[in-house]
Parts: structure tokens; sequence; C-alpha cells
């Protein structure tokens, strides 16, 4: 079954991508992680859509890939500041919200 | 612009727009103030008049004048209005009293003064008043209903007597109350009967919708209540003597005039039309409460001292009047009760006039500190004087045919009631006469006949004074003129009444 | 042939009945009259203006009631005339109203069988009499569904005679009163009040309706009610006034109960010769009119002032005489009597006439008419003893029509409207020339000297009263004395001819007192409170007043009044001497019961020619009541002028001085109305049912509100307090410990919280798959 195949790698990247926000210190490699989340997502709805013969996944992905790129825009302007300010994107350091 | 679509809008939203004119008016320019709230006032009186002129006597129990346009869609509620034999009458007292009530304030704006305001709730009042008459809608009916309440809780809170809080507070809530059940009923026929609140479609829903009897008295109970304790019926009246006693002189006068009359209106036009079987199944419980309320309100009357106080409970047994003879569900005893209504409005009325201008001579209202009233202020007490005769129901003025025909009605009330029950509220009604006469008479002897009190020894009194004679006059001419001529008023009301009591008899009888 | 030449030449001017058609110009007269007085009689520039304005009036009124006798008494002619012609067009010509066309021919099939009853002989229709349609007209008053309310106007002779004895008498007293009040400062009062009773009088005798006739009633009532209290200063005298009103109010209830009973029963109609029609005829049930006669009765017994009711017509007097003389006398008083004889037909089932014995009219009648005289014994003042004779004389107007003796009953009326208006004029010009204002007796004595007019007048009054002949009490006296025993109504008869014997005794007392023996006037000459206290008090304002007042109160004594006064007592003398010869019974062939003839109507033919036949002279009744007539003078002038002993009896105490005691507080009936009924009402039971709405109704509101604010407190108190905002408080500080907590997952670790996140997001997934 090809539609398992794309599930599968899905759910592989999804998992690299969480163990990537979970365990990396580095804000760059997190947003990366990230990416690599939403992707896995847009692969699943990709398959979906060719699967159930059904455009609209398609355009979701779509969607989705720009509205990741401009997360990762925004995302990548406040690394950008927080390095600026503290010269480390060491996510460790980053605890102003704490409780 | 269509007169015929536009008048009676026009005469209920006029005194409003002139309301909201008075009230942008600066504070200080009292005068014209004044002329505009009067000109305003007198805007809808010609417009009744001309409503009078061309409405259709003959087809008095058909709706003339009718709007019938899209209101709140939602619940199928329409801005239906329309007058026929039985608001009429109404209409026109209320839209008579308001100008002689500005009138009569003209020099005259109780404490504290503020006649800007005191004139702007005289209008709005109005403006509720006028609507309850021509609303052909439930809920129409049921906001201007409720519209009336504000503006009395204000006149009677602000520009009260001592106890005008207390006294305010409870006409308010008292009538709030009963507001509530009102609503309540006719929330249940709007579910029960069609969806709608158009008084003529609940009139036929109910008749053929088939609603068990049990639901339909209970309905009635509930708008039984929201009335009667407008009216006041005994004994729900205990908010009217101390509304009308700490109300200022004109309050008492609107209140006495026309708002009681709202709950009157409300069984004629409502309660009984819609739920024949209920007005049925009550109607003995109306007429022990009417027969209870003669005598319990002229024996409330003989315990008095105070003069407004008296004639507050002079309406209690007068009202008793009237629903003895709706009760009947009779066309005597109806067209009796619209005649009393209108009769005790300008009689009353009166009374309450009276009572505000030795307010402000004697600054009291105790009757044993009046007295030789003849001699002090002759033209006043004369006017008390027929006033007083008026009120006990001399035949010759307009008193006697709000309570000779409601007599005459008990004796054969309609065939689906119990004949002999209501024989005894004929001689209960007969014997009321009397009391009647007791404490006007006593009243009258106290304040009228005799010598000066020593206390008013060298106290100059100034006698009726030209606006007084102003805003009487219309009242002490109605009165002589029905009292000679009734057929100006029961030829306005048959032909709505024959029909009302037609339908009754046609659902009754079914 | 005489009667029909009279009447084709009398037919075009008199027969088309214009002053029998227009009587409501009557009333309407007076009621302008009584706006006009009111109004503007004080601006006009002429002392007395108010006088002159009535006297015109009324003497226009009385010229039109003249002219509708005349004209009624043709109308017997011009009738018989139309009945010989035989054709609807001479009765078309008869009566110009429309609706008076349809009547004689119905009436003239009625009256075929019962007119050989009474074959009267008189010259005019021998054998043929027929009884004349009344004139009737009415309109539309207004509509209540299917029933046209009319209002109209219902002119027959009793009518007619009713009209001409008021304006007669009214003439009389505005006459009398112009002089008597002058200077009054209410004047314009005073007359505006007397012509709307004479108004309202006129209209209630003409009136075809029983709502009519309540109207004329009632505002008769007010009118009373004015006059009663023209002197309002007095407590006295509005007390009486009050007193009047309520009293006649009471029996009022009966009144608009039986007016209501008689509307139903007769068909949903207020007309009375409808509501007769349906008595005679059974439509109306036996027991719905006694019934109705019952209700009516206790309306007449207020009115006319019958026992147990007829306490406020003595305390009436508080009144200006000439005001007594023509309401409290002469006319309003009798308008229970009227009432009685125009629903005659209701009356004579309900109260079983026919039958004879004893029923409630002849009961209520015979009782006033004894105990009214025998209160009349012990009065001191002239005016109570005329007031108590006005009530046994009413007494023997309402037995008199219980009896059966309809026709006596109403010329008892029609004369003693005469004669005791006579002398309560002649009183009032003793009060006004002779004892300084007062009505005492005991001021008074020996005025026959002093005052000779008054003193002759009087004494007709006085004969006619005691009913000597040919003074006219004894004809209407006698010919109910004759009804009442040729119709088997023993008891009454019994009654009357007691009453007769005492009439003659109390008038011969006040009689001699007034005018015999010294004149006592001056041993009350320096008692100037009692001046002051008199009944006739002049308004203080008027200096004028007071000064001619101690004029003639220091200086003069007795006088005789001037022609003001004493005119209209001439006149009225010669009619109480004449007028009852109006019922001649036709001795040496001139004319008999000439009065009779002219009132008699539908109901007098249907209910007593039907079941006595016409009444008629009765020697054997006559002559014994003369003779008791004399004895009571005889007795009066033994016991009270030769031994004097007007308290000398009964101040030995024993059965006599309770007796004394019992009348002097008239039978302690004002005790129990004032005080018992009245006191009850207006005391305790009204400040009971007071207490009631403050305590028990009000209360009940007021606990409602104050419970309902009590409540509130509770609820805020505890509920909203303690409950709610307790139970909010401690959710707060729940949360917190919660928070504090929680706090520590809270370390700001954006990965520590992804790592959560997706836990969560995991085990909910795992749920996803196991549980759904």
């Amino acid at each position: 079954m090809i539609l398992n195949q794309f599930l599968l790698l899905a759910a592989f990247l999804f998992c690299v991508g969480v163990y990537g926000v979970i365990v990396r210190k580095n804000a760059v490699l997190v947003l990366m992680s990230i990416e690599l989340m939403i992707n896995s997502v847009n692969m699943n709805f990709v398959a979906f859509a060719f699967y159930n013969d059904n455009l609209a996944g398609q355009v979701f992905a779509l969607f989705a890939i720009a509205v990741a790129a401009a997360e990762v825009g925004v995302g990548l302007a406040i690394v950008l500041l927080i390095y600026r300010n503290r010269r480390s994107v060491d996510l460790a350091d980053l605890s102003e919200m704490k409780g | 612009m269509n007169l015929n679509d536009w008048a009676l809008s026009l005469i209920t939203f006029l005194p409003l727009v002139v309301a909201a004119l008075v009230i942008a008016v600066p504070k200080a320019d009292e005068d014209l103030q004044k002329l505009i709230a009067l000109v305003g006032s007198l805007i809808p009186l010609g417009l009744v008049v001309w409503v009078l002129a061309n409405f259709d006597y003959d087809r008095s129990g058909e709706l003339q004048f009718s709007v019938n346009r899209g209101w709140i869609d939602l619940i199928n509620s329409r801005f239906h209005i329309g007058i026929e034999g039985i608001g009429l009458p109404m209409l026109v007292l209320s839209c008579l009293i308001i100008p002689l009530c500005i009138v009569y304030s003209w020099n005259h704006f109780p404490d504290p003064h503020n006649p800007k305001a005191f004139l702007a709730l005289m209008l709005l009042l109005e403006t509720g008043m006028n609507g309850t008459f021509i609303s052909q809608d439930l809920i129409l009916f049921f906001v201007f209903f409720e519209l009336v309440l504000l503006p009395m809780y204000f006149m009677i809170g602000v520009w009260g007597g001592p106890n005008r809080q207390y006294a305010s507070l409870k006409f308010f809530l008292y009538t709030m109350f009963g507001s509530a059940f009102m609503l309540l009923g006719f929330l249940a026929l709007y579910f029960k009967a069609g969806r709608t609140f158009d008084i003529a479609q609940l009139m036929t829903n109910v008749e053929t919708a088939g609603i068990s009897t049990n639901t339909q008295r209970l309905i009635f109970a509930g708008l039984f209540l929201g009335f009667a304790i407008k009216v006041p019926m005994f004994p729900f009246h205990t908010w009217l003597p101390d509304a009308h006693t700490e109300a200022p002189t004109q309050g008492s006068v609107i209140l006495a005039a026309v708002l009681l009359k709202l709950g009157t209106y409300g069984f004629i036009k409502i309660a009984i039309p819609i739920l024949p079987e209920g007005a049925r199944f009550w109607a003995p419980v109306i007429g022990v409460l009417a027969a209870i309320g003669i005598l319990y309100g002229a024996l409330g009357c003989l315990a008095q001292t105070d003069f407004k106080r008296l004639i507050a409970f002079s309406s209690v047994a007068h009202m008793g009047y009237v629903m003895l003879g709706i009760s009947t569900l009779t066309t005597y005893g109806i067209n009796a009760a619209v005649f009393g209504m209108v009769a005790h409005g300008f009689i009353t009325g009166m009374l309450f006039f009276c009572a505000g201008s030795l307010k402000e001579r004697f600054h009291t209202l105790e009757i044993n500190r009046m007295g030789g009233l003849l001699k002090t202020m002759p033209k006043l007490g004369w006017v008390l004087g027929f006033a007083s005769m008026a009120s006990l129901g001399l035949p010759g003025l307009a008193g006697f045919w709000g309570e000779f025909p409601a007599i005459l009605s008990a004796y054969k009330p309609h065939p689906s009631l119990n004949e002999s029950l209501f024989r005894v509220f004929m001689v209960v009604a007969a014997v009321g006469t009397v009391f009647a006469a007791g404490y006007l008479l006593w009243l009258y002897q106290r304040t009228a006949f005799g010598e000066p009190k020593a206390e008013w020894a060298g106290h100059e009194f100034h006698d009726v004074s030209t606006e007084e004679w102003i805003a009487w006059a219309p009242m002490l001419i109605a009165i002589v003129v029905l009292g000679i001529f009734p057929a100006l008023l029961f030829g306005i009301t048959d032909g709505a009444v024959t029909n009302l009591v037609d339908h009754v008899t046609k659902v009754l009888g079914s | 042939m005489i009667s029909v030449l009279s009447a084709s030449e009398a037919a075009p001017v008199l027969s088309d009945g214009f002053f029998l058609g227009y009587t409501w110009l009557l009333p309407l007269a007076s009621v302008i009259a009584f706006a006009f007085i009111l109004f503007f009689a004080k601006k006009i520039d002429k002392r007395n203006a108010a006088a002159y304005i009535s006297i015109a009036f009324i003497g226009a009124q009385f010229l039109f009631a003249s002219a509708a006798v005349v004209q009624w008494q043709v109308r017997d002619k011009v009738v018989v005339v139309a009945h010989e012609a035989e054709g609807a067009e001479g009765e078309g010509e008869v009566s110009s109203d429309g609706e008076a066309n349809a009547e004689p021919a119905e009436e003239a099939a009625l009256g075929l069988g019962t007119s050989a009853r009474f074959a009267v002989p008189t010259a005019e229709a021998e054998g043929e009499a027929k009884l004349r349609p009344a004139v009737e007209k009415s309109v539309t008053w207004y509509r209540n569904g299917p029933i046209d309310v009319e209002v109209g106007t219902h002119v027959d002779g009793f009518t007619v005679a009713m009209l001409f004895v008021v304006a007669f008498i009214s003439l009389c007293v505005h006459v009398f009163s112009r002089e008597y009040l002058r200077d009054d400062s209410r004047i314009t009062h005073y007359f505006a009040s007397l012509a709307l009773f004479t108004g309202a009088m006129f209209w209630m005798v003409q009136s075809a309706t029983t709502l009519g006739l309540l109207f004329g009633w009632e505002v008769m009532g007010l009118c009373s009610f004015l006059l009663i209290g023209h002197w309002w200063e007095d407590t006295t005298n509005t007390n009486a006034a009050l007193k009047a009103f309520f009293t006649t109010r009471t029996g009022d209830i009966g009144l608009l109960i039986g007016i209501v009973i008689t509307f139903f029963a007769a068909g949903e109609t207020f007309d009375m010769a409808k509501i007769n029609e349906a008595a005679l005829t059974g439509k109306m049930s036996q027991w719905i009119c006694f019934v109705a006669a019952t209700c009516l009765f206790a309306g007449v017994v207020g009115k006319s002032a019958q026992f147990p009711l007829h306490t406020w017509l003595p305390d009436a007097m508080a009144g200006p005489t000439p005001a007594s003389s023509l309401i409290h006398a002469a006319t309003m008083v009798v308008a229970g009597v009227y009432l009685v004889a125009r629903l005659y037909g209701v009356f004579w089932m309900g109260f079983s006439i026919e039958v004879g014995g004893m029923n409630l009219g002849a009961w209520v009648g015979s009782i006033t008419l004894v105990m009214a005289a025998a209160l009349a014994f012990v009065q001191t003042d002239i005016k109570k003893v005329l007031a108590y004779s006005t009530v046994s004389q009413l007494g023997y107007m309402i037995m008199g029509l219980a009896v059966g003796g309809w026709a006596g009953a109403i010329f008892h009326l029609f004369t003693h409207a005469f004669f005791k208006a006579l002398l309560f004029q002649a009183s009032g010009s003793i009060s006004h020339s002779g004892s300084h204002h007062s009505f005492e007796m005991e001021r008074m004595g020996g005025l026959r000297k002093h005052m000779p007019i008054t003193f002759i007048t009087f004494t007709a009054g006085y004969l006619a009263l005691c009913g000597l002949p040919p003074f006219a009490g004894f004809w209407s006296k006698d010919e109910i004395l004759t009804a009442a025993s040729a119709n088997d109504f023993k008891f009454a008869f019994y009654a009357g001819s007691l009453g007769a014997f005492m009439t003659a005794c109390y008038m011969t007392r006040a009689y001699t007192k007034t005018f015999f023996g010294e004149n006592r006037l001056h041993l009350f000459h320096d008692d100037h409170e009692a001046h002051a206290v008199a009944v006739d008090v002049h308004d203080s304002h008027d200096t004028h007043a007071v000064a001619a007042h101690d004029d003639h109160g220091s200086h003069d004594g007795p006088h005789e009044s001037n022609w003001w006064i004493t005119g209209p007592l001439a006149v009225l003398a010669v009619m109480s001497t004449i007028v009852g010869l109006l019922q001649w019974p036709g001795w040496l062939g001139l004319p008999a019961y000439n009065f009779e003839h002219f009132i008699e109507g539908n109901v007098f033919e249907e209910t007593v020619l039907k079941a006595f036949g016409a009444p008629k002279f009765d020697f054997a009744i006559a002559i014994p009541s003369t003779l008791l007539g004399i004895a009571g003078m005889i007795v009066g002038v033994v016991y009270y002028k030769v031994f004097n002993h007007d308290a000398g009896l009964v101040k030995r105490g024993g059965i006599f001085g309770l007796i004394h005691k019992v009348l002097k507080n008239k039978y302690y009936l004002d005790h129990l109305w004032t005080g018992v009924v009245v006191g009850s009402i207006k005391g305790p039971i009204a400040k009971g049912a007071y207490w009631f709405n403050q305590k028990g109704l009000d209360g009940v509101v007021n606990t409602a509100g104050s419970t309902a604010v009590g409540a509130a407190r509770f609820v805020y108190k505890y509920i909203d307090q303690g409950v709610v905002d307790g139970a909010a408080n401690g959710l707060g500080s729940t949360a917190h410990g919660f928070g504090n907590a929680l706090r520590r997952a809270q370390n700001g670790k954006v990965q520590n919280y992804a790592a959560v996140f997706i836990g969560a997001v995991g085990l909910a997934a795992l749920a996803l798959v196991l549980f759904v």
C-alpha cells in the first residue's frame, strides 16, 4: 500500500522533529525540528489528498508551507534578537517565563 | 402622508418627541418649556378630536385607523395599532387629562420644582397611556403598559410627599409583580394559541385551537393578577392609597383618571375576549371581589382623616362598580364599566385637583383642620361639592351612568353565570351607594360647611385661580354633559361592547 | 250636545295638546332659571334680583300648568267627540303626536268592558265616558345592545294635577320667600335651589320611565339637602341636611333594586305604563311583583318619611320655612306617594290589595300615621308639630293607596299640599314677625290679636287638617277612610280614625298655644343668645340685616307680616277651604267626583275600579269621622286650654311619664339610626375595616415586601457572602495551592512545555486508539 509508506515516513519525520524540539539546546535547531514536524504533516496532507482523490489536501499543504515559511521567518528573527541580546541561543538559559 | 394611518401613531409618539424637545430646552427657560409641553400635548388632543370626528360610529366594534406593520418578526410580534369603541373613550380621556394637568401645573409645580423633568415625565406618561389604548398586539401592549410605570415612579419618588420613597417603590414593585404574571399569561397564549401576539388572531385561535379549559383558566388567572393589581381590586389595592397620598397633585390626577383604567381596559380588551372560558370561570370571583371592594373601599373612606387618602379609597369603591359591571359579561355591565371608567376619570380627577388646591392653600390635607371652605373660598367649596355629588352618583351627572347600569347588569348576568350570586352583588352594590353618599357628604360637611377653623383666622386665602378654572372647566362640563347625554359615550362603546359580548356568548355557547 | 259644540270650537286650538305635549318645557325652564340665577343674578344691580327672576319664571310655569289643566279638561270632551265620530282621522286630530295615536284605539278597546263600571253622571259624557289617552312623547336616550333606553313624558290627568299643585305651591312659596328671605346673604343660592327643585319635581311627575323618575327623585334629594343646609354655618343644620340625604338614600337602595327588578321583569323596559301592564296581565309573577313592590316601597318609606325612616323629616325643619313648606310638606315628600300611585299595578299585585285584610303598605301607613301623631303631642316647636303632622298625613296617603283608595289618596295628596303649605307658611309668618325668628310655641300665645290675617288663614288650614267639613281635608281624609272600610281593611280603618282624632287633638294644642292666651314673647326679651340660636339666623356679614333684625327684635312686639307673606297665605287659605269641593258627591245636581274623573287613568281602571268599583261618599263614615275630629278638638281645648295641662299629667310619672319620655325621645329611633347603626358603621366598623386594611392586607404586602428584603439580606449575607462567595474564595485558595504546586512545572523552559504537551497529545492519542 502506497499510503502506508508515506504515512510511516511522515511519522518517522515527525518523531525526529519531536526529538529535536525536546532535546536540542540550540534554538535554531529547534526551529528546524519544528519545520520537520510541519513537513511531515504536509506529507500526510498530500498523501491523503492523493489517496482520496481530493485536491483540498494539496491546497492545505501549500498553505501550511506558506505559513511555515512565515513562521520560520518570525522565529529566526526572534532568535536573532535573542542572540543579539544575550550572545547565546541556548534554550536552557531562557527561563524568563518561569511561574 | 395619510392622516388615517398616521393619526394614532402621532397621538402616541408625538408626546415622546415633545418630551425630548422639552429636555433640550435650557433649564432656565421655564416658560418655553411649559409652552412647548402645552402645545405638544394639545396637538394629540387636536388629533384625537379629528379621530372622533372621523370615527365611524356605526362600526364602532371594528378596528379603525388601524396600522399593521412588521415589528419583531422573530416572535411574530407586530406593530398593530388601531382603535375601536372601547379604546376610543379612554384615548380621549388620556389626551384630555394631560394638557389639563399641564395647565394646572403652570404656576403650581410641586417641590422640588424642576418643571423640565416634570413636564417631560408627564408627556412620557401620555405616550405610555395612549399607546396602551391603541395596541392590538400583546407585546406592544405590554411595552406601553410598563412604560407608564417609570414616569409615575419618578413623579411620586421625586415630587411626592414625605413618605414618597416607600410609596413609589411600593407602587412600582407591586404593579411589576402583577405584570410578571401578566407576561407569563401572554407567553402562554403565544405558545398555546398559534404563536401570535395579535389580539384579534388570538381571539379566533383560542376559540378554534381547543386549548383545554384548565389552561384557559390558568392563563386568565395570570392576566387577572396583572390587571387586578393595576385596577386595583380588593385585596390588591393597598398600593393605591399610599401612592395617591404621596403623589403630587398632577400625579394623583393622572393616576386616578387614566392609569387605573389600564387594568380595567385590559380586562375588557384582552382577558375577556381572548379567554371567555377563563372569564366565565373567574367572573364570580371578580364579582365577589368587586362587591367587597365597593363596601370595603367605602368603609376605608369613612375611617380616613386625610383628604387625599379618602379619595384614594373611594377609587377602590368606584372601581368596584366598574369591575362588577365587567364581571357580569353583559352589554349593560360592560357599557357601564366603560362609562364608569371615563366618569371616574373626570370625577375623581376633579376631586384630586380640589385636594391639590386645598393642600396648596392649607399646606395640609387633614380634614379636621379644614372647615368653612364655603366661607373662605366659596368657589372652590362649590366645585368640591359638585364633584362630591357627581362622585356619589347623583343622576344627571356622569357618575350615575357608571353606577346604576352596573347594578342593573348584576340582576341578570350572562346566562352562563350564577344569577342568584350576582343578585347578592347587586344588593351589595346598591348598599354601596349609600356609603358613597356617607363618606362624601361627611367629607363635605367637615371641609366646606361650618365656620373656618380658628387656626386660620386672619389668613388670606385666594379662591380658584384662572389656570385652575381653565384646567377644571372641561372636566366640570364633561361631568354634566355626559350625565345628561349618556348617548355621547354609550354611542361610542355600545357597538364594541355588543361585539365583545356576542363573541363571549358564541364561545361559551358552543 | 253642548259638548260637541264646545269641542268643535275648542278642538283646533286646544286639542292639539300643546301644553300637554310640551310639559317638558316646565323642568327645562326651571333648569334655565337655576343656571341663570346661580351665575348671573348676583351681577344684576338690584337687590333681591334672584327673587324676582325666580318669581317671573315660576309665574310663567304656573300659567303653563294651568293651561295644561284646562287642556286636559277639554281633552275629555274632545276625545268623547272623537269617539262619537268613530274615525281614525278624528283620533289623529285629537293627538298631534305620533305616540298617542295608537293609544286611543287600544284603550278604547280596553275600556269598553269596564267603562260601564264608573258611569259617572257628568253632564259631558252621559254614560259614554271614555278614558282620555295620555299624551306621550319619548326619545331614545341611549342605546344598549338591542335595547333603546328611552326618556320621555307621560302626561295624563294625574300628572297634570301634580304639575298644577307643584306650580301653585311653588309660586306661593316663591312670593313668600321674597319677603321671608329678604336680605339673606345667600338669597341667590336659595332661589336657585328652589328653582332646581321645582324643575326636578315637574320632571318627576311627568316622566314616563322609572329611570327618568329616579332623576327627578334624586335631584329633589339634592335640593332638599341644599335647602335644609341653607344656613350651613351651624352644624345642627348641616347634620339635618346630611341626615335627610342619607335616610332617603338608604331607602333608595330599595328604589334602585326595585327599578332594576321591574326593568327586567317587564321585559327590559323602564316604561312605567308597560311595567304596570306587565304586572296586571300576569307577565310578572306575583312573587316578582311582591319583591319589586317591597323594594320600591323601601324607597317610598325613605322619601315619604314613613316609619321607621321618618326621622329625617322633623330634623329637616332646620331649613328656611318656605322651603320646608314646599319641599318637606307639600311636594317632595309626596314623591313616594306619587311613585306608589304611578306604579300602582306593581303594588296592587305585589301587596295583593284586592284581597283586603292587611298588607305591608297598609301596616306601614297605619303605624306611621298613629305614631307620628303621637309624637306631635310633645313637641314645643310649632314647625316640629307640623312636621310630625306631615309624617302622619303621609302615612294616611300611603295607607290610602295600600287599601285601594287610589283616588282618595291622591286627592289627599292634593288637598294636603294646600293646607300644609299654608300651615307652614303661617308658622313662618309668625316666626318672621311675631316671635323673633323662633318657632318655640313658648314664645307665642295670643297672636290672634297681633296677627289677624295669619290667624285667620292658619285657622283655615287648621280646620282643613282636622278634617271638618267643608274644608279640604275632610273630603280627602273621608275618602281614604271610606276606602279602608269598604275594601275590608279593618285595622287600617281604625288606625285612620284614631289618627283623625289625634290630629284634631294635637293641632288644637298647637293652635291654642300659638294664638290664644297671653303673649309670652316678652318673657324672652333679653334672651339674645336664643336669638342667635334661632333657626333663621341672618348672615352676620350682612350688617343691614343685623340692624333690621335688632330693630324689630328689640323694639317691636308681634305684628302682622306684610303682603308678600299674607298674600300667599290668603290664597292658600282660600284653596284649603274650597279645594275639597272638587270631589263633591253630586248633590244638588252639581258635577260629581270631578277630581277623580280628572286623574283617572288606565291603572286606576284596571285595579281599583275593576275590583272595588268607584268609591262613593258615605255618610256612615263621614259623620263619625267628623265627630271624631270635633271630639279631638274639644279634648284638646279642654285638656290644654282649660286645664293647661301640657306637661301636668305626665309629670306625675308612672305610665304616662314613661310614654312621655318615649315620645320625647322619638321612640329612640334616632338613637337607633344615628347612634347605633350609623355610629357603628362610621366608628368601629369603618375603623376596623381600615385597621384590617393597614394591618391585614397592607400588612401582607409589607410583610411580603419586608420578607423579600429579609430573604434578600439572608441570601446576601449567608448564601452570597457565605456559600457562593465562600465557594469562590475557597476556590481561590485551592487554586492558589494548585498553582503553587503547578508552578514548579512552569519552569520557563520551553522544551519542558513542549515535552508535556507532546506527552499529553500522545496520551490522548493512545486513549483515542484504545477507547474509541
